[in-house]
């Protein structure tokens, strides 16, 4: 029940810009510093210090940006269907700003994918383009991006771009699944044997272990990312209200940390 | 409620024949494109027949598409059934209901004759009708989400279907399988099921979107 | 006090864009008033009745209202169906029972009972705004917005909306309606919206 209570009250607050704001400083330079800190690793180990491969040789190592930009396109996409949802029921004003952050990332990471694919491809497969199971999917969920991209540019009016982009990915997010099963059923039966990406051998840990530490350091520098964003139109909207005021000037004497004030104009 | 809200869409019906006229001539016409580009194709019963039969399928529900809530939403009579029904979702569904009689009923019905002028073989035509029957309700259903938040646009036509090609694919894919299916006089009732299992989902989720994006569209102008 | 035909705003602003359209309304209206609203073009008439009737989500404050008619630029009527079919779509709307009598007679009162079966895309613009106006009579709900009623009708036309304007008040019901010439009616409010204070909220 005091759980409850609890995660009740957390929930309102998040809602809250300035209290948002206070929450994820810390959260940003977190995300930032251990971005950088993976990134950094992750790129030594997997071009340097990882096996080739037996079969594909160096080529395989676009692996290390082509897999993490999939899956964190692919989440991305669910986390603004996530963010809609939220913002649908609740009214939430920060999670368009969530939408809008994840938006064009989502977008680029999945063009990375199909373009990393096709570098991959050419030497494993012999062509730049394949009708794969996997490559359709990611298509569609590239197309499904850029949808939503022009659906928002052609609203105007804030409030309204905000529910119709809210909707649209609410619903891409639920055909989702759909739409991959139905990609995979539509493969099996075109697919002619050749060497698939999806079922290798089993890798070595000293392959897969920098590959996990890359696709930690895409996650982490998403979070930094859709959170900076985040923060920086909480400021941009808020730039009237006394909080962002106090923040400024506080800025240059104490760094970064606003001192608490008593009254709050944030909306939540 | 129905009743009358049916009535009303009926004698529409009747006195805007366009609305059921365009797309059959946009198919018909397509289907004559088709042959005048790629006689090859359609010169004897094929595989590839399912594919442009279906892709054509899809556009002729885009181009329909465009125009469901148009005419209500410019004479204001699409605003006024949001605030004075009593349930406004029915009123949404039986517009789509509406639209799906004009368009995915009527391309059911001309199949026989479509079908085979685009290269179908006659035993195909039956599992056609049938894969048709199942797949158009979807392709409404699911298009009227994309038509409905579209509607206040000017100009919407290419955002509508890059909104609603995409959430077409699998009923594309499901559809056109079971039609190689039944020119191959294979079994094709597991596609049949997944079909219908589509539409049912698109049944539960669209009218709640569509009426939500048809109320985003209302506060647009 | 207030019971549920009450019309009341506290506190209520329309926005549109993150921005304030007019200084903020605080307003009791029992049953039985007639609420004159009035403003410069672009004072935001239009978008405070859509906000009552349902349309329009984007407002600060809290306003109670009862079911509401609504009638907008668009008049809602579809230009292939006859006055009288357009009534029944109406009627039918609200699951009531279309009353054809009434809505003949009302048809004669206002002087087109001759086109009770004409399609409404071959009526003048005032004619469709009198069948309009047999709408709002026939529906069962107590609270009309009415955004400028007197467009297109000739004098005549005029009376007949203020006469019915005071009847349907003076049986209860209430009426909030903008509008840039004066209604004759008795016993009006008058509610004026002022542009907002200088200083933005958010």
């Amino acid at each position: 029940m005091k759980l409850k209570q609890k995660l009740k009250e957390y929930w309102h607050k998040l809602g809250s810009p300035r209290w948002f704001y206070q929450i994820t400083t810390n959260w940003v330079t977190f995300f930032g510093g251990s971005a950088l800190l993976l990134l950094v690793t992750g790129f030594v180990w997997a071009l340097a210090f990882a096996p080739a491969d037996y079969q594909q040789g160096n080529s395989f190592r676009i692996m290390y940006v082509h897999v993490p930009a999939a899956m964190l396109a692919q989440s991305l996409y669910i986390g603004m269907g996530v963010a809609g949802f939220i913002g649908l029921v609740w009214r939430m004003k920060l999670t368009d700003v969530a939408i809008a952050a994840c938006l064009p990332l989502g977008m680029v990471l999945t063009a990375l994918a199909l373009f990393t694919g096709g570098v991959w491809g050419k030497p494993t497969w012999g062509s730049w383009w394949e009708w794969d199971g996997r490559t359709v999917s990611t298509l569609v969920l590239l197309f499904l991006y850029v949808g939503i991209y022009a659906l928002r540019e052609a609203i105007p009016d804030a409030d309204l771009r905000a529910r119709a982009s809210a909707l649209v990915s609410l619903v891409g997010t639920v055909n989702i699944p759909i739409i991959k099963y139905s990609v995979e059923w539509w493969n099996t039966l075109h697919q002619s044997a050749s060497f698939s990406l999806t079922e290798k051998p089993a890798m070595p840990a000293e392959m897969w272990l920098p590959l996990l530490v890359m696709v930690l350091g895409f996650y982490c520098f998403a979070g930094h990312h859709v959170l900076s964003r985040m923060r920086l139109e909480v400021l941009t909207r808020e730039s009237s209200s006394r909080w962002v005021a106090e923040l400024m000037l506080n800025k240059n004497a104490v760094d970064g940390t606003p001192q608490t004030s008593t009254t709050d104009h944030g909306k939540g | 409620m129905v009743g009358a809200l049916l009535l009303r869409e009926w004698k529409i019906l009747l006195r805007a024949r366009a609305s059921i006229v365009n797309p059959m001539a946009f198919l018909l016409l397509s289907t004559l494109l088709f042959a005048i580009a790629a006689p090859q194709l359609v010169a004897e019963p094929s595989q590839q027949a399912s594919g442009i039969l279906w892709v054509l399928v899809l556009f002729t529900q885009l181009l329909s598409l465009d125009a469901m809530f148009r005419r209500d939403y410019d004479s204001g009579t699409l605003e006024q059934s949001l605030i004075m029904a009593d349930v406004p979702f029915v009123a949404v569904l039986i517009r789509i209901f509406v639209q799906w009689l004009g368009t995915g009923l009527v391309i059911v019905i001309a199949t026989p004759v479509i079908g085979p002028l685009l290269g179908l073989s006659w035993s195909a035509v039956p599992g056609t009708m049938l894969a048709l029957l199942l797949g158009t309700p979807a392709l409404s259903l699911l298009g009227s989400i994309g038509a409905g938040i579209t509607v206040g646009f000017s100009r919407g036509g290419i955002i509508l279907a890059l909104l609603v090609l995409p959430l077409f694919l699998p009923v594309l894919i499901f559809g056109t399988d079971i039609v190689n299916a039944a020119g191959a006089g294979l079994n094709y009732t597991a596609q049949a099921y997944w079909l219908a299992l589509i539409t049912l989902v698109a049944l539960i989720v669209s009218p709640f979107a569509a009426l939500a994006g048809l109320r985003i569209s209302v506060e647009m102008q | 006090m207030t019971d549920a035909l009450t019309l009341q705003f506290d506190s209520l602003a329309c926005q549109r864009d993150g921005r304030a359209l007019f200084a903020e309304l605080n307003l009791t209206a029992p049953a039985g008033t007639c609420v004159e609203l009035l403003g410069a073009n672009g004072a935001g008439k239009s978008t405070l009745l859509r906000t009552l009737a349902g349309l329009h989500s984007q407002y600060q404050g809290t306003f109670q209202s009862p079911p509401a008619v609504y009638q907008g630029h668009r008049l809602g009527l579809d230009e292939l169906l006859t006055p009288l079919e357009n009534l029944a779509w109406f009627a039918g709307l609200e699951s009531c029972v279309f009353d054809q009598t009434k809505a003949l007679a009302l048809a004669a009162r206002l002087g087109i009972l001759a086109l009770a079966h004409t399609p409404c895309g071959k009526l003048s613009a005032g004619q469709q705004r009198r069948v309009a106006m047999i709408r709002w009579v026939l529906s069962g709900r107590r609270l009309w917005l009415l955004d400028e009623p007197l467009t297109a009708l000739d004098t005549h036309a005029q009376a007949w909306l203020n006469e019915i304007i005071a009847e349907h008040c003076q049986s209860g019901g209430s009426v909030v309606c903008a509008t840039h010439t004066d209604l004759s009616v008795p016993l009006k409010t008058v509610l004026n919206l002022r542009p907002p204070p200088e200083q933005a909220s958010w």
